[in-house]
């Protein structure tokens, strides 16, 4: 379904990625894993158009999707989530899920500055949506906060339900587990099973290597940049040069 | 005069005028380097420069010399009050409150200065002499070789301090990385504060070596210091040659286009400049791109 | 959704009522500029407040509203409305025009390069003598009229520009509270996070900005029929901050704070006249000290400050209880 052809990335003379080529299935949970530096994040910056790639190509499905820049990504159904958590903080939970909502809804300036009947019909389903996500990932009762002021776990939460409020095909989530607690972790497990169930395909970037070989169907392994594996979780952990790039012998 | 005559004068004035611009622009850059802020309150240091010469000269009747360094320091002096009281107590400060907050200080120094001396525009004698000299058919005044002079001590002994002095590394140090110049001990705070003593103090002598040709006045400050920026912005806002170069061509553009095409419109010339830059090559015309991680 | 409709009519009641109680008189006159000014700071609010974007040159938009309308019929004897129309279309598309560039930059970059934007058109204004009068002015701007109604007074000024001012403040709000405002919300509080919701943020910022310009060109217009005269000095860069500072002293993103800064900052001078001189420095404070200790403006700042008072009273009572 996404598929990751020789992408290569510099910077100023550093080979951030070079030459990785992957793919990853409809359905399915991918999981990128490798020591810091193997640039799994820049991977995500790449795809999500964050970066202009220096060369290689991305596709979903059969069609390039090279360089396009994330709100051209959104409407094909392309979306991510944060390493820091990037949430609108002074805007309120539910309001930040809406937001996901941009791409369901077609109100110009015009018609939201004169309330047009169109727009107010789009802004209730908008509103109705936004609760069922909200209530997706289990924080609905948190609809009025300011997002600014939620703690950490919560807000990992609200970033994932603002991601699939635009009715994602693939959701890219950038380390979902650091920093949560292991009974949040769990309950992020759950939750990414629930995800793959509505029929989204889920890659994550994780150091947790228990919750990775737990939920993952395949596992993308990067080292210095470069692919270093790639397999089930099992193939990986017996793989011989994973272990030896972890061991720090590589 | 002929027109070849006519260009040497333009060039001569351009530089002079130029000279000025990038010693102005030397102070953006050193406190944008040290803090990442762009001062807006840049152009009123140069403005306390001339009208305190003036006030020290002509009220109390000191001697010049004495009433330019009690000028500087007295630039100085406000300064280091406006660091201290608006921009160290600020944390975590989005860039639009930093804007906001040296515009206020900007005109709150501009506003001072109208009550305590009025709105009257004055002048400043000449150091020495106002006979004009004949360079190969234009002329240039005394007080311009003032201004070449004591911008070439100023740029040399800013190149010195910069490049030697423990000080002046220890800047450069926090200019590249903030972060890592507080853990291997470089006291941030204090750099930020030098930061703006260093161009409170440039930018005074800038107004106060400019007075005597241009007069000086309450709301000089906010020209100069925009055509600074203007300077700095073409120079990649380092403090280095390219702000000399970028003042130098402002400076020459200017005085050409006023020549040549029409003194209304003179001051839109370095505008048209900047936004050109901004919009073109906002790391300044000398400076390779970076390629930039998010 | 029901109190904001309240609380709109009560201001829409209060512009009605305020007239009949001051029957006519010098204040109208100022009033007609507070509603002007209302209009101004609405519009630089939905750039500054809610997209976090600063201009530093809005004086410009306002004074080619008001010298396009100016010319149109001073010189050219256009029917007032019609160069009112036009004078907006121009400040929209030059603001489109350059906003694609403009707003490319961010922070200090973008505050010189509007504030460059607003020199230029201030010089301009000096300038071009020939159409704009330079600095001696342009007179004989004739006042609009509806039918045989001509709006040649204070009090019929009043209500025809407080119509637009309302208007301006219903529909801001509108827009704040619609897809349009969270998205620029949004953009405000992370422009990569809102991109990745696709939304296309340097679009909808130079949309915004284009929004903005035709409100203040509007209000320029009607600015040039009321006063019937215009000179450069009120388009200069100390409005354009003194436009900042309403902004700022009512509260960024705060529609009705808007019209508390515009309100504020147009009467107080008016108050202080023997103090002439010293509004400058005044600004210069408030927009310093606003920033310093109260970031949320007055509308925010007041009632949390209310609250942190009632609530060390509170539990001061309870340990003396």
């Amino acid at each position: 379904m996404l598929r990751l052809e020789g992408i290569t990335q510099v910077f100023g003379g550093i080979r951030a990625l070079e030459d990785v080529s992957f793919t990853v299935n409809g359905g399915s949970i991918t999981g990128v894993i490798g020591p810091n530096g193997a640039g799994k994040t820049t991977l995500f910056n790449v795809i999500s158009g964050l970066y202009t790639l220096t060369s290689g190509n991305v596709y979903l499905d059969d069609r390039t999707i090279t360089g396009f820049p994330p709100e051209k990504l959104a409407p094909l159904g392309v979306v991510r989530t944060f390493q820091n958590i990037e949430l609108f903080g002074q805007m309120t939970v539910l309001e930040n899920v809406m937001v996901g909502l941009h791409t369901k809804s077609t109100s110009g300036i015009i018609a939201c500055a004169f309330k047009l009947p169109g727009h107010l019909r789009e802004e209730r389903i908008i509103r109705e949506r936004a609760r069922h996500w909200l209530d997706f990932t289990g924080i609905g009762e948190l609809a009025g906060t300011v997002a600014g002021s939620l703690p950490f776990g919560k807000g990992r939460l609200l970033e994932i339900a603002r991601a699939l409020a635009l009715e994602p095909r693939i959701i890219l989530m950038d380390e979902p587990a650091a920093g949560l607690n292991s009974r949040e972790t769990a309950d992020l497990a759950g939750l990414i099973g629930r995800i793959r169930e509505a029929g989204i395909t889920v890659v994550l970037v994780e150091h947790d290597m228990e919750l990775v070989m737990d939920i993952c169907d395949d596992i993308l392994v990067l080292n210095l940049g470069r692919k270093l594996a790639e397999g089930t979780p099992r193939e990986i952990q017996e793989n011989p040069a994973v272990i030896a790039a972890y061991l720090g012998e590589g | 005069m002929e027109l070849h005559q006519q260009i040497l004068q333009y060039l001569l004035s351009g530089f002079s005028t130029g000279a000025i611009y990038a010693l102005i622009g030397f102070g953006f850059a050193i406190i944008y380097n040290a803090t990442t802020i762009i001062n807006f309150a840049q152009g009123e240091f140069v403005m306390l420069g001339g009208m305190l010469s003036y006030f020290f000269l002509s009220v109390v009747h000191l001697p010049l010399p004495a009433a330019v360094v009690l000028a500087v320091l007295a630039t100085t002096a406000v300064g280091i009050a406006f660091e201290r009281l608006a921009i160290r107590p600020l944390k975590n400060a989005t860039p639009l409150s930093l804007v906001i907050i040296t515009i206020g200080g900007s005109i709150l120094i501009r506003g001072l200065t109208m009550l305590i001396w009025g709105k009257d525009t004055h002048a400043l004698p000449s150091f020495s002499g106002s006979e004009p000299i004949d360079i190969g058919g234009a002329t240039i005044l005394p007080q311009n070789l003032w201004i070449f002079g004591i911008t070439i001590v100023i740029i040399v002994v800013n190149k010195l301090f910069f490049n030697y002095s423990i000080t002046g590394k220890a800047m450069r140090a926090c200019a590249t990385n903030r972060r890592a110049a507080s853990l291997v001990g470089i006291d941030v705070r204090r750099m930020v504060l030098f930061s703006f003593v260093i161009s409170s103090a440039m930018g005074s002598m800038a107004g106060i070596i400019i007075a005597p040709l241009t007069m000086t006045a309450y709301d000089v400050g906010i020209m100069l210091g925009l055509k600074g920026f203007c300077a700095a912005i073409i120079g990649g806002l380092s403090s280095g040659f390219g702000t000399v170069l970028g003042g130098l061509l402002l400076g020459v553009l200017e005085s050409l286009g006023a020549g040549l095409i029409s003194s209304g419109y003179k001051d839109a010339i370095a505008f048209v400049i900047l936004l050109l830059i901004l919009f073109i090559r906002p790391q300044g015309l000398f400076k390779k791109a970076d390629s930039e991680r998010v | 959704m029901k109190r904001e409709i309240v609380k709109f009519l009560i201001l829409a009641l209060l512009v009605l009522v305020v007239p009949l109680l001051l029957k006519g008189g010098y204040l109208m006159n100022v009033l007609v500029f507070v509603g002007i000014n209302t209009m101004l700071a609405v519009a630089l609010n939905l750039l500054l407040g809610f997209a976090g974007q600063i201009s530093l040159g809005h004086a410009a938009f306002f004074g080619i509203g008001a010298y396009c309308s100016g010319i149109l019929t001073a010189t050219f004897g256009l029917n007032p409305w019609h160069a009112m129309a036009v004078a907006a279309c121009a400040g929209t598309v030059l603001a489109f025009v350059v906003g694609f560039p403009i707003l490319k930059l961010k922070g200090h970059y973008l505050a010189m390069a509007t504030l460059g934007l607003g020199i230029i058109v201030y010089i301009v204004f000096n300038e071009a003598v020939n159409l704009t009068g330079g600095p001696s002015g342009l007179s004989g701007i004739p006042n609009l009229s509806v039918g045989k109604t001509v709006f040649d007074s204070d009090t019929k000024n009043y209500y025809l520009i407080w119509g637009f001012t309302l208007a301006t403040i219903l529909l801001s709000l509108n827009l704040a509270h619609s897809r349009i405002g969270r998205a620029l919300r949004a953009i405000h509080d992370s422009e990569v996070a809102a991109r990745v919701m696709g939304v296309n943020a340097r679009l909808l910022k130079v949309r915004i900005f284009a929004l903005s310009a035709f409100i203040s060109a509007v209000a320029g217009s009607l600015y040039a029929h009321t006063m019937t005269f215009l000179s450069p000095a009120s388009f200069g860069f100390n409005f354009s901050v003194e436009l900042v500072t309403m902004v700022v002293i009512g509260g960024l993103g705060s529609i009705y704070g808007s019209l508390f800064g515009a309100v504020l900052l147009t009467l107080l001078p008016e108050m202080l006249r023997t103090f002439q001189d010293y509004d400058i420095v005044v600004y210069g404070l408030i927009l310093i000290l606003m920033t310093m200790f109260m970031p949320g403006g007055l509308v925010r700042g007041i009632p949390a400050m209310i609250g942190a008072v009632s609530a060390r009273r509170g539990n001061g009572g309870n340990e003396h209880a």
